[in-house]
């Protein structure tokens, strides 16, 4: 394995008795990388991202992620990874802090790092005044943020987001994007799925997969020039209508 | 170790903060047996009837003083003619009417025998049959006064003795079936919705993919709840003993015992129940119908088993219940030990093995 990739993906297949959901997908995602995963609804987004964060087995194919195997490593594999739902998943009856200390002690951090970590979280977030408030009374947006950043608690290597910006509005969205390259910055690895196509733009580079396999590769650039259109989302109405 | 304590930390939080869980775990418990123990009673007490002396004389008159002076009856009407009789049924408030016939005392002594008849309100057969059974058995006890002067009649005295419960209190009967209800409804429907409240919720998924192992995740869902069942089972016994004066003749230790086995087994169905319903609803829906029913009319709880059809009965034996509710009576009532328990306790014992069994391959199976 390349010391600079964190994913790496080869012919990775997964079927559902006759149904191919993910055909032979192969890629690799560099250390730092913001690695966008594209696709329609039901072209394989989900089960793809399933198996490389170790809960679902692939039928065949190898992968690994942070320099894991996803057959045999899913234990290792899953203490180096974040991850965040597009439900934002936290604890409605558990305050901000109740939530950190809890995702902080599944992931084995001690009582000293969870303090410290929660410090540093509610002070980035602005989250001083509600961070004994319920986190069921607080507004979609800060959730998704404090759920990023519970995913992210651990240091992981890599953070996987499954559609992370669904039903927020376009300027939460934009100050999320900028806690993803914050993220980024810091040498954490971004693995995002969407389908809002103006936030491909954002990522490094940006894969399309239609009806389970990868149709194209690239930085969005690169991937506007092959297809000489003016936007991603121009990209990829070219290859969902094929 | 230190991650079971959040985790079991986060789940009291859970039950703590929601109101509906708290008034299922704690009110619902005192509220039960409270209801079961003073409002739903077999005895009847002060029942409401109506005498129809046709002959007024000595005989009759002594009659309807002993059953006026029984604390089972209240003589509330003196009916004058039989066409009353339909009316007053009517207006519901008398159950019974006592006709004495004609020339009672006379007829009793020149032929040795007189009519009394009892007409009962048997819109509710229970009641009518107990009254009847009350009234025979105060006319028995006076015709056996009358007849200890004479010695000429052979006599056939039944005397019946009603063993672990002498007095018939039906609280003795109801206070296991609630127990068994309780732990129960505690264990089996508020597991099942805990864990699939995280499905909903999307955080399972966010469980399964942190480090922390599934069976990790069910011990941790389901500790908490062993600890509140088993305070509820206490609190339960403990209302009994004091308050409806039910004897514990057995161990208590394995009362506690046996206690915890079924909790255990009540729990493994709840995470079973969980593994197949996917909202918080379905779980509920199908731990009402699917244990709550089965408890409440197939355990023996208020239906005798004896006598229901043959297929109900060979069914009867798959309810945990049924099990549960023989050892606390055998327990509590009889006073008996493992020496004659250890067949129903082996039995909860395979089930309780048998559901962790098929709860663990099932959970596993979703995860693929």
């Amino acid at each position: 394995m390349n010391n600079n990739n964190v994913i790496e993906v080869e012919d990775l297949t997964k079927m559902f008795g006759d149904f191919t959901a993910v055909n032979a997908i192969t890629f690799e995602v560099k250390k730092g990388e913001i690695f966008g995963f594209l696709g329609a609804n039901g072209a394989g987004k989900t089960t793809a991202m399933k198996m490389l964060i170790g809960i679902s087995h692939p039928t065949s194919g190898k992968a690994k992620v942070a320099g894991y195997d996803v057959y045999t490593n899913t234990e290792d594999i899953k203490k180096n990874i974040g991850y965040m739902s597009q439900k934002f998943a936290l604890y409605d009856d558990l305050t901000v802090k109740e939530n950190i200390t809890f995702f902080g002690g599944i992931y084995g951090l001690s009582r000293a790092r969870i303090n410290e970590k929660a410090k540093e979280l509610i002070n980035d977030l602005g989250l001083k005044d509600v961070a004994n408030h319920l986190v069921g009374s607080l507004p979609l947006g800060w959730k998704q943020k404090i759920a990023f950043s519970v995913s992210l608690l651990h240091d992981p290597k890599v953070v996987f987001l499954d559609e992370p910006t669904g039903g927020v509005d376009p300027i939460t969205r934009r100050q999320f994007w900028e806690m993803i390259y914050k993220a980024s910055q810091s040498g954490t690895t971004v693995f995002v799925t969407t389908h809002y196509m103006d936030e491909a733009e954002y990522c490094d580079r940006v894969s399309i997969m239609v009806d389970g396999k990868i149709e194209a590769l690239d930085t969005p650039r690169k991937l506007k020039e092959q297809f000489s259109v003016e936007t991603m989302n121009d990209v990829f109405l070219k290859l969902a209508r094929g | 170790m230190k991650r079971f304590i959040g985790f079991a930390k986060k789940e009291f939080y859970h039950i703590f903060r929601d109101k509906r869980s708290l008034f299922i775990l704690f009110g619902m418990p005192i509220v039960q047996i409270l209801l079961f123990g003073f409002a739903i009673t077999n005895e009847i007490n002060n029942v409401d009837i109506a005498v129809l002396d046709h002959s007024k004389d000595a005989t009759t008159l002594e009659i309807i003083n002993k059953i006026s002076a029984s604390k089972y009856f209240s003589i509330k009407q003196i009916v004058e003619g039989e066409a009353d009789i339909e009316s007053i049924f009517k207006k519901g408030k008398i159950k019974a009417i006592l006709s004495f016939e004609n020339e009672f005392n006379k007829k009793l002594i020149k032929e040795n025998k007189a009519t009394i008849q009892i007409i009962t309100d048997a819109t509710d057969p229970n009641t009518a049959n107990t009254i009847s059974n009350y009234v025979n058995a105060i006319l028995q006890n006076y015709q056996k006064e009358l007849n200890i002067d004479t010695k000429n009649t052979y006599q056939i005295i039944p005397q019946t003795r009603m063993a672990y419960n002498p007095e018939l209190k039906s609280v003795f009967m109801f206070v296991p079936g609630v127990m068994t209800i309780i732990l129960m409804l505690v264990s089996a429907m508020m597991t099942s919705i805990s864990i699939t409240r995280e499905k909903e919720l999307g955080t399972m998924e966010i469980l399964l993919v942190s480090p922390i192992k599934p069976f990790q995740v069910i011990i941790g869902k389901v500790v908490p709840y062993i600890f509140l069942s088993v305070i509820n089972a206490i609190v339960i016994i403990v209302l009994s003993i004091f308050i409806f004066k039910m004897p514990v003749q057995g161990s208590l230790l394995l009362l506690a015992f046996e206690s915890v086995l079924f909790i255990i087994s009540a729990l493994a169905l709840g995470i079973l129940i969980s593994t197949i319903s996917a909202t918080q609803q379905t779980a509920m829906m199908i731990s009402l119908m699917g244990l709550m029913l089965p408890v409440i009319l197939l355990s023996g709880f208020i239906f005798p088993i004896s006598s229901m059809p043959f297929a109900l009965q060979v069914i009867s034996n798959i309810v945990p219940a049924k099990w549960f509710i023989i050892i606390v009576k055998g327990i509590m009532l009889k006073g008996v030990g493992l020496q004659y328990l250890w067949k129903e306790t082996s039995i909860l014992l395979g089930m309780t093995v048998f559901f962790i069994g098929i709860s663990v391959k099932k959970y596993k199976i979703r995860l693929e």
